[in-house]
């Protein structure tokens, strides 16, 4: 990453994320229709969320594989707040989770090492090293092979999602993991793996091993 | 026309832009001075000389002034050589700022020039010129 | 309405330059970009930006911009100001599609 880069992550009065954190920051005690908000049961984020996205994706017993922060964000909306769960990438899901992920900053990464996940982990791990798409690359390929070369002037990292949900220069905006996932995929001329599905589960399980023990920057800026 | 230049012409129309690029940079840099004289100087433009997003850009210019009432700069002008429209951003301050100093983000949509222009309240025009490297321009989606 | 981030300092000694940074959320969509079914996205920019600063014995603009497609999505200003009184500083946007939204922070000048 750039220093420009770098510099407009670590200044909170510069970083862009920052203007959905206030947002998510506002929706965290905003009642839905019945009357509960997040608040309502969570009280205040900073004390109740610090650390929880750090552990992230983390065994749902009700769905039995693991689960993203924003399909648990999704599933309190349904169970706890009678609402309709939000679409991928919805600007409010992406503010709620940006607060989330806010409470967890500079915290290491820590993964539940629950025995449910492990399936998950090693089909996650098979996936990252499958060669995919037209141009037949695998994860492994660029984020293995070839960190700190340059692909089309960018440097190539390591694949240790650090720093999501994240407010990329390209998308002049903020998305998900899943979305940078689907962005690869697709560059490889690959079928994306669908929002939400379980490979996409498996695949977060498997990175987010890979990243246990680095420290949270979310929310994150990156070229 | 023969073949040849037949062919010449397709040559130009197909490597033309999706938007032409409105007027040139000397020529909008006219248009704001008024056809005044511009001197280099007493500007500093500071920008990343490689840029490797042009999506968000961090530019700073600070123009050489004590800011009084007597001498202080009224207005900065930023212009581009080579995104589809030449202007960047004006900015109007005067002695209230105490500092003649802006920063924001910019777009580049590739490898080009970029030019910094203050008026100080005598009248005077000053300019300072970066040339900059864009990897990755803007504009372009996932 | 967009949300926007400001800092202010505060506190500030009389004649003290401060720093005013501003951000705000908008799309800057240049008019010059396809969409994902190819067609031009139309123009949608904040087109002016300033600041009122009324310190109780003035209240005028003490700075203010005009913003072209260059400028990048959520766009940032900073600026400087010298603090000459407590009062309020008032930011105003204004662009396309009738754009208009205006924030304000208070300043305690000693």
């Amino acid at each position: 990453m750039s220093p420009a880069t770098q510099a407009m992550q670590k200044d909170d009065t510069q970083n862009p994320a920052m203007l959905w954190v206030k947002d998510g920051e506002a929706l965290w005690s905003k009642p839905a229709a019945n009357g509960k908000s997040c608040a309502s049961c969570h009280n205040d984020a900073p004390k109740s969320m610090k650390g929880i996205a750090a552990t992230y994706p983390a065994f749902d017993t009700q769905s039995r594989r693991p689960i993203h922060l924003s399909e648990r964000i999704n599933l309190c909306r349904k169970n706890k707040q009678d609402a309709s769960p939000l679409p991928p990438e919805h600007q409010d899901l992406l503010s709620m989770e940006s607060y989330v992920a806010l409470q967890s900053r500079g915290m290491s990464i820590a993964p539940h090492r629950d025995k449910r996940m492990s399936e998950f982990f090693t089909r996650g791990e098979k996936h990252y090293k499958q060669r995919i798409g037209q141009l037949d690359l695998s994860c492994a390929q660029c984020h293995d092979d070839n960190p700190g070369k340059r692909l089309a002037g960018t440097p190539i990292p390591q694949a240790h999602p650090t720093g999501y949900p994240i407010y990329r220069l390209e998308w002049q905006g903020m998305g998900s993991l899943q979305r940078r996932i689907r962005n690869c995929m697709s560059g490889v001329r690959a079928e994306p793996f669908a929002f939400n599905s379980t490979e996409m589960a498996e695949l977060e399980t498997y990175l987010a091993s890979r990243a246990a023990g680095m420290a949270m920057d979310a929310p994150a800026v990156r070229p | 026309m023969n073949r040849r230049q037949a062919l010449a012409t397709l040559a130009v129309v197909m490597v033309r832009p999706a938007f032409a690029a409105e007027g040139d940079l000397a020529g909008a840099i006219r248009t704001w001075t008024g056809g005044a004289a511009t001197k280099e100087g007493r500007v500093k433009l500071d920008i990343a000389e490689l840029v490797d997003n042009g999506n968000a850009v961090p530019i700073t210019v600070t123009v050489d002034s004590p800011m009084t009432a007597a001498n202080h700069v009224t207005a900065i002008a930023l212009f581009n050589e080579k995104n589809p429209q030449r202007d960047i951003a004006r900015f109007q301050l005067g002695p209230r700022a105490g500092k003649a100093q802006v920063s924001t983000r910019i777009r580049l949509a590739t490898t080009q020039r970029l030019v910094a222009v203050a008026k100080m309240n005598d009248g005077s025009f000053w300019t300072h010129n970066v040339d900059v490297i864009v990897t990755l321009a803007a504009c372009i989606e996932d | 309405m967009a949300r926007a981030l400001i800092t202010v300092p505060p506190n500030a000694k009389r004649g003290e330059v401060i720093e005013v940074r501003v951000l705000i959320q908008h799309p800057m969509e240049t008019g010059y970009r396809p969409g994902s079914d190819g067609r031009i996205l139309p123009r949608d920019l904040i087109r002016k930006f300033s600041c009122r600063y009324d310190d109780g014995k003035s209240n005028e603009i003490v700075f203010s911009a005009e913003l072209y497609a260059a400028i990048a999505a959520n766009p940032l200003i900073s600026f400087h100001t010298v603090a000459t009184g407590s009062g309020t500083l008032t930011f105003l946007w204004e662009g396309d599609n009738g754009f208009m939204q205006s924030e304000m922070a208070a300043i305690k000048v000693s």
